[in-house]
């Protein structure tokens, strides 16, 4: 047993014949904020499932915080202090923004049922409670003027940034972030990368992301894993990974996606 | 226009604005006036109207709410009715069989809501279907306990040796049961139950990782569903004052179904809304039916079609039922003269790609 803040050892991810993930070790340190790239398919979203109990792991162990954490229930996961984002949004698209952070609240509410369906004075204490830490969110991630609109009537780059709120307002130790910049132009991506800088330095909360943008890589991260075909091909500086012959060969060796030196303004 | 809010704590109020509180207490108020001023046709009319909203609001928290459609609701309604009767004649007092028979509700809620917990959609449906025609089923074969096709009278209820008659007693029981069930309705929607329940909705995989344990809220969602629509099945069977299986049948599950598809899904406003036109939708077709042309007034399935069509149509143009018309025409007198064509047309939203495999 570690006592690393964050561990993967030996993990495996099999859909029948697909080995999405296969023996991928990994730690991360508090504090740091650590990344994970890759050409599609590379397995870093089956990582994140796995982490969040969306998936069971074919194989190895997964501790957290000093406690294994492979086969909790994936309700659980939040109370202990890991957060995530979807790589393609997945917010709760008919309720108002304010409503998806108070939900992002969730794995801090105790009060018993009975107690919210009488809203007992205690359940209103704790209801003010909730708001006043969204509303640190809301601040924090300059969203006031969004706070009432349905998620369904909000632009794309704003969702991104409410998803990252509504896992702040879970007050994380460990913040899981898939591909933060996907479909952001170049201006929102420098505004996610402050943010991300923000949230480590500010509220000392430690990263994993998965990214395409090399250049959001380079200036955010403390240390990267290149991943390929589920395994591991590099680990080190942003630098040493996006220089290593073996990540050259995977991203270039035909596969689907190059990675972006420059941030590309997509949809 | 509203006015701006100074405090959290004015979000959290049941009410909200002063001017709605002053709304809603006229509405109230005329509602407790209608028996004095109304004949006792309509004062029956109107009870009826608030047991299909206590229904509806029942409903609207599964369908509307958590995302859950059920086809058998009218079994609920039933289990209620029956219940709340059969106490009530073996010495039951009513003030402990009406909310006896919303817990047994309740319990059959939790019957039908565990084993369908990984079910969906259409799935959903049927089985939810399925169970409504078996418990229409055991209501007729049970003979011993409900009568079967012979019916069970409904006792007339007292509340502290005092009989509730209708229908001017149990107008004025519904109305306040109403009252009650919108109560713990919106306190539902102001704390973190109503929201695991939106959020179930919406995305049940960032559902579960915002902590959210699928399986027990949706089970909640089922028994407070069902709870309050035994309530309705309770003063329902008072309305009608005597039971037969086969009034709890798909029919009445369609109806009730209605009542949150055409009042607006995901609004409380709508379910009450849904409520009024699905019950007085027979008496209207009752008045225009002789007038109508070419015999269409005479025609057998009238009533069902109508209902069909209705919900049909509603779905196809207006998904946000009623409520959201009123919402819109609201919001365009409020803007009045400079309301902007784009506020009526349906907002586009984005479309997600790909969802999590
Ligand atoms: N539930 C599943 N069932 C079957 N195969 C799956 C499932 N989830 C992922 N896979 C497969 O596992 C592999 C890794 O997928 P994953 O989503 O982790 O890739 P990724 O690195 O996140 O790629 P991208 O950059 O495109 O997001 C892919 O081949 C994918 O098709
Ligand atoms: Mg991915």
């Amino acid at each position: 047993m570690s006592d690393e803040f964050f561990s993967a050892r030996d993990i495996a991810m099999h859909f029948g014949g697909i080995r999405a993930v296969e023996s991928v070790s990994f730690d991360v340190q508090r504090g740091e904020v650590f990344s994970i790239i890759g050409p599609n398919g590379a397995g870093k979203t089956t990582i994140f499932n796995m982490i969040s109990r969306i998936y069971t792991p074919t194989a190895g162990t997964l501790n957290f915080d000093g406690q294994d954490i492979t086969r909790i229930a994936p309700h659980r996961i939040a109370r202990l202090g890991i957060a995530r984002t979807f790589q393609n949004i997945e917010l709760f698209t008919n309720a108002t923004l304010l409503q998806n952070l108070l939900i992002g609240r969730h794995s801090h509410s105790t009060a018993p049922l009975l107690s919210q369906l009488a809203f007992l004075p205690s359940v209103r204490r704790a209801e003010v409670d909730h708001r006043k830490r969204a509303e640190e969110v809301i601040e924090f991630l300059d969203l006031q003027r969004y706070r009432d609109q349905l998620i369904a009537n909000l632009p794309y780059g704003v969702r991104k940034v409410v998803e990252l709120g509504r896992a702040l307002c879970s007050q994380p130790k460990l913040l899981l972030l898939d591909e933060p910049s996907s479909g952001l132009n170049t201006e929102e991506t420098e505004g996610m990368a402050f943010w991300i800088e923000d949230i480590k330095k500010d509220l000392s909360v430690t990263i994993i992301m998965v990214e395409h943008d090399m250049k959001l890589v380079a200036a955010v991260s403390d240390r990267v894993m290149a991943l390929n075909q589920g395994r591991i091909l590099a680990m080190g500086s942003s630098a040493e990974v996006q220089g290593h012959p073996d990540v050259v060969r995977a991203y270039i060796g035909g596969e689907p996606e190059a990675p972006r030196v420059e941030s590309v303004a997509a949809a | 226009m509203s006015q701006l809010k100074t405090s959290y704590e004015q979000d959290l109020s049941l009410a909200g604005t002063r001017s709605n509180v002053v709304w809603y207490g006229l509405l109230l108020a005329s509602l407790l006036l209608v028996p004095l001023a109304f004949s006792e046709f309509y004062v029956g009319e109107m009870s009826f109207v608030l047991i299909y909203s206590i229904a509806g609001v029942g409903l609207m928290l599964l369908t509307g709410y958590t995302g859950l459609v059920s086809l058998g609701h009218a079994a609920f309604l039933g289990i209620g009715a029956y219940a709340n009767a059969i106490l009530l004649s073996r010495g039951v007092p009513f003030v402990l069989s009406l909310p006896l028979a919303g817990l047994i509700s309740a319990a059959a809620g939790v019957a039908i809501g565990i084993p369908t917990l990984r079910m969906s959609g259409l799935y959903l449906a049927i089985a939810t279907l399925a169970f409504g025609s078996i418990v229409v089923l055991v209501g007729e074969k049970w003979h011993g306990l409900t009568g079967g096709f012979d019916g069970l009278p409904v006792p007339t209820p007292s509340i502290l040796g005092i009989a509730v008659e209708e229908p001017t007693g149990i107008y004025y029981l519904a109305l306040a049961v109403l009252v009650f069930v919108l109560f713990v309705a919106m306190n539902i929607l102001r704390t973190p139950l109503g929201r695991a329940l939106v959020a179930i909705r919406d995305s049940e995989i960032s559902a579960q990782s915002m902590g959210i344990n699928l399986a027990f809220y949706k089970t909640v969602s089922f028994a407070i569903s069902a709870g309050l629509t035994g309530l309705a099945g309770a003063l329902f069977g008072h309305y009608v004052r005597h039971l037969a299986p086969d009034s709890f049948g798909i029919l009445l599950s369609i109806q009730l179904v209605t009542i949150v598809f055409i009042g607006g899904l995901g609004s409380l406003h709508g379910a009450i809304f849904g409520a009024v036109f699905v019950a007085l939708l027979p008496q209207a077709i009752a008045l225009v039916r002789d007038d109508l042309p070419f015999g269409i007034g005479q025609l057998p399935g009238l009533e069902p079609s109508l209902f069909g069509l209705i919900l049909v149509l509603v779905i196809m143009f207006e998904p946000t039922g009623i409520h959201g018309r009123w919402l819109k025409l609201k919001r365009y007198f409020l803007a009045f003269p400079l309301h902007q064509r784009t506020s009526f047309r349906r907002q586009k939203s984005y479309a997600k790609s790909e969802r999590l495999r």
